[in-house]
């Protein structure tokens, strides 16, 4: 393979678009620690808009940063599938925790005993 | 065309075997810093030969302590750490490496037409993780044992004595030494085929390979992560599984089945690569389907990974968890029966010879049918709920692990011996050795379905005494099966003694890997590979008047 | 650790005589070997996700199981330092993704300067991260049976502790691994071993750089923004 074609292949972003997304992440980074002062009806709402700003921020990366949207797409589909399992792990298992009768006393509302300093375990 | 090895070529045939990757370079160092992936390959072989016998030993143990209902050889914690080990070493230390670490990494490259894998470096590196995670395992049967059985269940693992750090921790290491192999099997399949080549040429082999490295990238990672929180609960009782603390057991079980079941795929998933490369090489017939066997096999690993919650029916998980689970269990059922019915369409009308690697594979036909089957049974949750934790679920993934897996492994051994070493060994020992795992099998564990739809517990130490003629049987059965394997190590052992006398392509088969010759150079390949043929092409207009292809009427015996 | 392992397509002689140094034998084209080894780490970096991955999962079913504990816990952290920490990397990656354009460019002093400045931010984020952990040890803030903090108003506090300590740690000790490979890579670029037609290496170290910064993404508002 000569030389050229390899290098027009792998030729991506330049230093201006790094500048740009870099700029982005950190007015990114602002915006998610300013909304975690304001509350936002309920604590889920503000889980939800804090990790949707992650994700953002993560293709951003993904996208530029690490290539993707210049590579052959085999590697964003590993990255694709990978986070799909780690997906679909989650979900199950929330779905579990969720429908599932009461453990005892994982569940229990009454406060579990924290366990005693180390002191106390020294025999272990 | 030729029907036995013509005289000139065999005589040139033998001074090249003597130039081959097993002798050039000489000495212990050569070995010990090779990247070749055969050598790597073959240092596998043994090191998982050595844990199979360790394992073995263990069972056969287990199995004389269970011929009277109380106490017979050893102590009730005795018991309880042998089956324990058994288990642990021949999941992570057996199973889980033996066809793609060892056989694979010999295999693959050359029938890909590749001169290594994609990383050679990587691949002794993973080696050399497989032998400290060993050394490591040893270390914590010596000092200590485990008694928890190899699943490591919370919170009796996160609470009970004995070397269960260091055992999971050994786990959590040999993970590694299987990731990387996986990734170097996808890198391999995707970069290096041979010029020419497309997917749908490879031989599924590297199909299979290339699903199992699929399993082991995205599964092995969690099983990592579970043994090291595992390993955290132990020692800084963080809170995570043990209930007393505000932890969850199940979410244990969840962590480690996300794994562990997948992993039952990365066993059996390449059991079934071999048995789709010996059905056509021994029926002398294009495979039946390539495509569906050749999906069949993603298709499984990807229902793998769905299906994990079957394990827990009875563990406490929600109502509704079961039964997704329990519904998509059914699934995997498919894939697996489109690669059997294809198996059999590929040997109707065959001419079959029936070597002993092609015994082997009907043996897996028979036996994994059974295994799959009765994992059916278990995969309802009316049913499990009944059965689980019986011997009715240890019969059933002998069937599968020790039928399916195992007995693919033998049949692969037998079919890569004559490549890898040079040598053929004695055709009828080990038509026999065969005939006798396959009937010590079978008379170990079908009195276990028996015995566990009678009721009798998986891992108990004292039982009923009506249960005892068919311990007692099982365990007969166990030394059949014993001294069958003994007989091929006997007979596998033996050949090496003999001059090279393995002709290019023993058995006539159509992939790469018998182009080359017997053992092959260090780097694979006397000519540049390029794809003339299908794998499977036995159309007679399309098999040369090469030595060393055989006839397909009648391979030439008389190797003993 | 592992991941200089992978990044292992290197030429075995030091001296750079041209094209074929850096072609291993089994390699027909210098594209082959490039893609290869681009999947090879791709491959590795979704193994990471899924172990970073666990602990996210455990993460989140804990912190439903306990999410008094945990909102009460994370107020122990200081967002600011956090919020430091997150800048520190995310131009870290900047920094890091320059060393590869310029290496890709033929470019050898600044692929040197910006791969002299990544690690200076990586040492940075420990350090912060050593204060951090200074503080809590301090306050008793500790995983598990280590937990001796006083007065807490709302139990199992700990369960968040262990949390932090792991995910937090995990993401260290790649930080630190990410070094010793940047470090190996640095070397390389000072002797002049990359050019234009051969710099694996630093795209590699480069993407899992990403990778780590792109874990933290995610561990800064779980851990330090939950409400």
């Amino acid at each position: 393979m000569s030389h050229d074609t390899t290098h027009a292949e792998r030729a991506h972003g330049g230093p201006k678009i790094y500048t740009l997304v870099l700029v982005a992440l950190l007015i990114l980074t602002f915006i998610t620690v300013g909304a975690s002062y304001v509350k936002l009806g309920s604590g889920m709402a503000n889980v939800i808009l804090a990790l949707g700003i992650a994700t953002v921020k993560g293709s951003l990366v993904g996208l530029f940063f690490m290539h993707l949207r210049y590579d052959k797409p085999l590697n964003a589909l590993v990255l694709l599938v990978s986070l799909f399992m780690l997906g679909l792990f989650l979900l199950s298992c929330y779905t579990d925790f969720e429908t599932r009768d009461p453990l005892e006393p994982a569940r229990l509302k009454a406060p579990v005993a924290a366990p005693a300093p180390a002191a106390a375990h020294g025999a272990h | 065309m030729a029907d036995v090895l013509a005289v000139p070529l065999h005589a040139t045939h033998k001074h090249d075997a003597s130039d081959n990757y097993l002798t050039n370079p000489r000495g212990l160092k050569s070995w010990l810093t090779t990247v070749d992936h055969k050598r790597i390959g073959i240092m596998y072989l043994w090191a998982i030969l050595a844990a199979f016998l360790i394992g073995g030993v263990f069972a056969l143990l287990v199995r004389i302590e269970l011929l009277t209902p109380k106490t017979t050889i050893m102590s009730a914690e005795t018991y309880n750490k042998m089956f324990s080990l058994h288990g642990a070493v021949m999941v992570f230390l057996f199973i889980i490496p033996s066809i793609p670490a060892a056989l694979g990494n010999f295999a693959l490259p050359l029938m890909l037409g590749a001169k290594d894998v994609a990383f050679p470096r990587l691949n002794l590196l993973s080696y050399y993780i497989y032998v400290v995670g060993a050394i490591l395992g040893i270390t914590a049967m010596v000092g200590g044992g485990i008694d928890t059985g190899w699943t490591f269940y919370t919170p009796y693992s996160s609470t009970t004595g004995g070397a269960v750090s260091l055992m999971t921790f050994a786990a959590f290491v040999l993970g590694f030494s299987s990731i990387f192999t996986g990734i170097n099997f996808i890198a391999t399949i995707h970069k290096l085929r041979a010029p020419g080549m497309t997917w749908y040429q490879m031989p599924l082999f590297c199909w299979s390979m290339y699903a199992t490295a699929v399993i082991q990238v995205l599964a092995t990672p969690v099983l990592g992560i579970t043994l090291l929180l595992l390993i955290m609960e132990r020692t800084f009782h963080i809170g995570i599984f043990d209930p007393k603390l505000g932890g969850d057991p199940v979410l244990f079980q969840h962590f480690f089945w996300f794994y562990s079941h997948p992993a039952v795929y990365i066993m059996i998933v390449p059991g079934m690569a071999i048995i789709s490369e010996l059905i056509p090489t021994f029926s002398k017939k294009s495979i039946f389907g390539y495509k569906a066997i050749g999906f069949s096999s993603i298709a499984i690993a990807l229902l793998g990974f769905l299906v994990w919650g079957h394990h827990m029916f009875v563990a406490g998980q929600s109502q509704l968890a079961s039964t997704l689970f329990s519904f998509l269990t059914f699934f995997v059922a498919i894939p697996s029966g489109v690669k059997v019915f294809n198996w059999l369409a590929t040997m109707y009308r065959g001419s079959i010879s029936l070597e002993t690697p092609m015994l082997y594979a009907i043996s897996f036909l028979l036996l994994f049918s059974i295994g799959g089957l009765t994992g059916l049974f278990l995969g309802m949750m009316s049913v499990d709920i009944h059965l689980h934790d019986t011997y009715f679920v240890v019969a059933h993934f002998h069937y599968v692990m020790m039928g399916g897996t195992v007995i693919a492994f033998l049949g692969g051994l037998h079919y890569w011996w004559p490549k890898m070493f040079g040598r053929m060994y004695n055709e009828n020992l080990g038509r026999i050795a065969c005939a006798l795992i396959f009937v010590g099998f079978n008379a170990t564990f079908l009195p276990q379905f028996v015995l566990g739809s009678r009721g009798m517990p998986r891992r108990y130490y004292n039982y009923l005494e009506q249960f005892q003629p068919l311990h007692q049987f099982s365990t007969f059965g166990s030394w059949i099966l014993g001294l069958g394997l003994f007989m091929v190590a006997g007979n596998l052992l033996a050949s090496l003694r003999k001059p090279y006398d393995a002709p290019r392509n023993p058995w006539g088969g159509r992939t790469f890997e018998w182009e080359t010759q017997s053992p092959p150079i260090t780097h694979n390949f006397d000519f540049d590979p390029v794809l003339k043929h299908g794998p499977y092409d036995y159309r007679p207009e399309k098999l040369p008047p090469r030595p060393g292809v055989l006839s397909p009427a009648r391979p030439a015996g008389g190797h003993s | 650790m592992s991941e200089s392992a992978l990044t292992a397509p290197a030429p075995r002689a030091p001296e750079h005589s041209g094209h074929d140094s850096t072609l291993q034998h089994h390699f027909a084209t210098h594209e082959q070997q490039f893609d290869a080894s681009k999947i090879g780490m791709w491959l590795f970096l979704g193994t990471e996700i899924l172990l970073f991955g666990g602990l996210f999962v455990g993460y989140g079913l804990m912190q439903a199981a306990h999410s008094e504990a945990f909102v009460a816990a994370h107020h122990h952290l200081d967002k600011r330092l956090g919020f430091l920490n997150t800048v520190v990397l995310l131009v870290s990656s900047w920094t890091m993704v320059m060393a590869v354009h310029s290496a890709s460019k033929d470019r050898r002093k600044a692929t040197v300067r910006y791969l002299i400045a990544t690690l200076a931010c990586a040492a940075i984020f420990l350090c912060v991260k050593y204060f951090e952990y200074g503080h809590k040890f301090h306050e008793g803030l500790l995983p598990g049976m280590y937990y001796s903090h006083k007065g807490d108003a709302v139990p199992n506090q700990f369960i968040f502790f262990s949390f932090y300590f792991m995910m937090t740690g995990l993401h260290a000790l790649h930080i630190l691994g990410g070094m010793v490979a940047m470090s190996w890579v640095l070397r390389k670029a000072v002797r002049g071993e990359f050019s234009s037609t051969w710099y694996t290496p630093v795209d590699l170290v480069g993407l899992y750089w990403h990778l780590v910064d792109l874990i933290w993404i995610y561990l800064f508002p779980l851990l330090y923004l939950i409400s």
